[in-house]
């Protein structure tokens, strides 16, 4: 680590960031605002300051290299970990997301495909790929990282994509195994995974040649553990009638609990956002101005089709007020007030609704069917995400006969916006839509 | 006395059925879509409307339907081809509880509940492998007329020819090395129709058990197709003497619901 780039990153932390990214907006800002949608509510103020903060993330992250080791890691990594040791966390899914978003996935997976990448590989991982070989990103620059941290307990994708970018970049991977639950969570895989994670922090040491500070560590999941609290708590929210947010604003906002857990920005960010939602509870606002129906969503975002949906459902009066997608950053995260963080960690990371078994995905649907109140269901059939996606035809059927709850399998992906075909998901969103609105009865 | 009218714009072709007051059919017709979608339904109308031997301003309201349900000109309404053809298939056969729809470009499974209401469905993926697209394609493949490929396959000896793909593509080019070793055309024919089945079969799987089962769309006509559906289910299912009309008669029962 150089300490010219430390100067540097230090520099454009507390004053250069700000200074440019203000100039930057000042030229961008010429657009004019977009008119308002007569079927939404207003805005979330939060937002501005949410945009901000990705920016910056996303800004900063260009100084980091060389100022400070920088670490690529999942989704659902235990990113505390890394963090007690000073590192910049990068995370490619949410790197291909906002190539998705950006509308970007289909020609950056094309980079990895001409390499050989099947097109049925996950889309995070090719988009990942291809901007590693590309270096194309909607963001500018990603430092390329020093060392790659993956948790298999999102799917055994990872293991092999981050194999190979150890592979092209010849640099260190530390993977923690989380075993999948098939039934319940046993004291051997708890174990086996404190196991990894102590021997994860000695090769933390050698790598990064500080030693593991045990205290910072605690304060560090202390602070996790409150972010992903408030993040619960900004979903609960929406179990009010109207709800004052959207699953669409949910999946931008879950930026900072995914990617900035730990960091006291992540949980700064929450309580801002927190109070204007309890006010709008209070002022009875909701995010529609006439929610009729209430709607789950199930699996990862679509994110190349965000508005559009959006909009479309919008039109509808018909409201997400929950998906099984946002809720993974708080349902298993009061683990981490274990008074063994080591234990803590392997509870919370392992838990996660990927990494347990079907029968736990329905009962957590019948949970939130309950608690938000749920008139239907929307199952986003993922190419991408296998283990997401399997199964989803079962859990339709029983969830239909067992809570009563009707619903509709979209065929999309995540980031590769060439599976979309547009009038079959409008067919048949409209067709579920007329069987919640009862258009066909007494038909004859 | 008051009409109504539904018109289902498929991929392939385009219906109309015109209905009067008492939920008795008038007319209907049946044309191919071909490029332009909104000629095919003004066609197509104006033609029922004579068969009717009634003007357009005899027509109370119109319903429109199917994937080209937007360039219908004039629809009083527009409902998707799921509702439908849930509303045709319970109106002719009121005890249906699930219905297979085999059209042009998709394939439905529907599961109704009383009164003809969708309770749930489930269509094919973006893949034309279990449509009628896919008969189309192998039909001409085999040089065979498409109103053919029922009865020969009916005729076939023995067992079937396995088709491995599931894709149309691939599938075409397995059809191609199957005939030229010799195998006999009804078998290929009767595999090709298994092959369809087969994939459909998940879907009615996937709602749970069928009960009674309606069958519609073009490729009901076919009946080598229907009876394999038959082997599968165990029972005999229901099949109108114009299936492909199945959606456009509930377009026109729920113009007439409208009014």
């Amino acid at each position: 680590m150089s300490l010219a780039k430390k100067i540097e990153y230090w520099f454009m932390k507390d004053i250069g960031a700000d200074l440019l990214m203000k100039f930057g907006g000042a030229a961008k800002k010429k657009k004019g605002p977009s008119k308002p949608n007569p079927k939404l509510g207003p805005r979330l103020e939060a937002s501005a300051v949410l945009q901000r903060i990705i920016a910056r993330h996303y800004f900063m992250s260009r100084f980091a290299k060389g100022a400070m080791p920088v670490a690529w890691v999942t989704s659902g990594a235990p990113v505390e970990l890394l963090r007690a040791f000073g590192f910049y966390t990068v995370y490619p899914e949410n790197h291909s997301a906002l190539c998705g978003a950006a509308k970007r996935g289909a020609e950056i997976c094309q980079v990895a495909e001409e390499r050989g990448y099947a097109s049925e590989l996950c889309s995070y991982a090719r988009v990942d790929l291809g901007h590693l070989f590309s270096g194309k990103t909607p963001v500018g620059l990603l430092p390329k990282p020093d060392i790659l941290f993956c948790t298999t307990n999102i799917c055994a994708t990872v293991g092999y994509w981050y194999k190979a970018i150890a592979h092209y970049l010849q640099i260190p991977l530390i993977q923690l195994d989380t075993p999948f639950n098939f039934t319940e969570m046993t004291q051997a895989d708890e174990d086996y995974i404190v196991a990894q994670l102590h021997e994860s922090v000695e090769e933390l040491e050698k790598f990064s040649g500080r030693k593991f500070n045990y205290n910072e560590f605690v304060r560090i999941c202390e602070m996790s553990h409150a972010t992903s609290m408030l993040w619960g708590e900004v979903l609960d929210t929406m179990k009010t009638k109207p709800s004052p947010m959207t699953i669409f604003d949910a999946f931008t906002q879950m930026l900072p609990v995914v990617s900035l857990r730990g960091l006291p920005v992540a949980k700064n960010y929450y309580e801002i956002l927190i109070e204007e939602l309890q006010q709008r509870v209070k002022d009875g606002v909701g995010a529609l101005a006439n929610e009729r129906k209430r709607l789950m969503w199930d699996n990862i975002a679509v994110w190349f089709k965000l508005n559009d949906l959006s909009k479309l459902f919008a039109e509808h009066d018909m409201n997400f007020v929950v998906a099984t997608y946002t809720s993974s950053w708080s349902s298993t995260q009061d683990h981490m007030s274990n008074a063994d963080p080591f234990k803590g960690i392997a509870q919370t990371y392992s838990r996660t609704i990927l990494n347990c078994n079907l029968n736990h995905r329905l009962h957590t649907m019948q949970q939130s069917i309950e608690d938000w109140d749920v008139d239907g269901l929307v199952i986003h059939s993922a190419r991408s995400c296998k283990p997401y996606s399997v199964g989803q035809y079962d859990l339709k059927r029983l969830v239909l006969e067992r809570f009563d709850v009707p619903s509709v399998v979209i065929e999309a992906d995540i980031a590769d916006e060439r599976v979309w075909s547009d009038e079959q998901v409008r067919t048949r969103l409209e067709a579920f839509f007329e069987a919640l609105e009862d258009d066909g009865r007494e038909a004859a | 006395m008051a009409y109504f009218a539904g018109v289902d714009v498929g991929s392939l072709s385009t219906d109309v059925v015109i209905i009067d007051d008492n939920a008795e059919i008038i007319s209907y017709t049946v044309i191919e879509t071909g490029a332009n979608s909104t000629q095919a339904a003004e066609k197509a109308l104006e033609s029922a409307l004579e068969q009717a031997g009634i003007k357009r301003r005899d027509i109370a309201k119109v319903v429109a339907t199917g994937y080209g349900r937007i360039s219908v000109p004039g629809a009083d309404k527009k409902i998707t081809e799921i509702t439908c053809h849930g509303a045709g298939a319970h109106h002719l056969f009121p005890g249906a509880q699930t219905v297979i729809d085999i059209g042009g470009q998709d394939s439905k499974v529907i599961r109704l509940g009383p009164g003809g209401k969708v309770i749930d469905f489930v269509m094919n993926d973006k893949c034309a492998a279990g449509t009628g697209r896919f008969l189309e394609v192998m039909a001409g493949k085999l040089q065979v007329k498409l109103s053919d490929m029922g009865p020969l396959s009916l005729k076939a000896q023995g067992e079937p020819v396995k088709i491995s793909s599931v894709c149309t593509v691939f599938a075409e080019s397995e059809v191609v090395s199957l005939v030229a070793q010799n195998h006999p055309t009804e078998q290929i024919i009767k595999g090709i129709h298994k092959a369809i089945v087969n994939r459909v079969w998940n879907m009615v799987k996937g709602l749970g058990e069928p009960g009674k089962v309606v069958m519609s769309g073009g490729v009901a006509k076919n009946r080598g197709v229907a009876a394999l559906f038959e082997e599968r289910l165990g029972a005999p299912m229901l099949i109108s003497d114009e299936p492909q009309i199945v959606g456009a008669l509930g377009a026109a029962l729920l113009a007439r619901n409208q009014s």
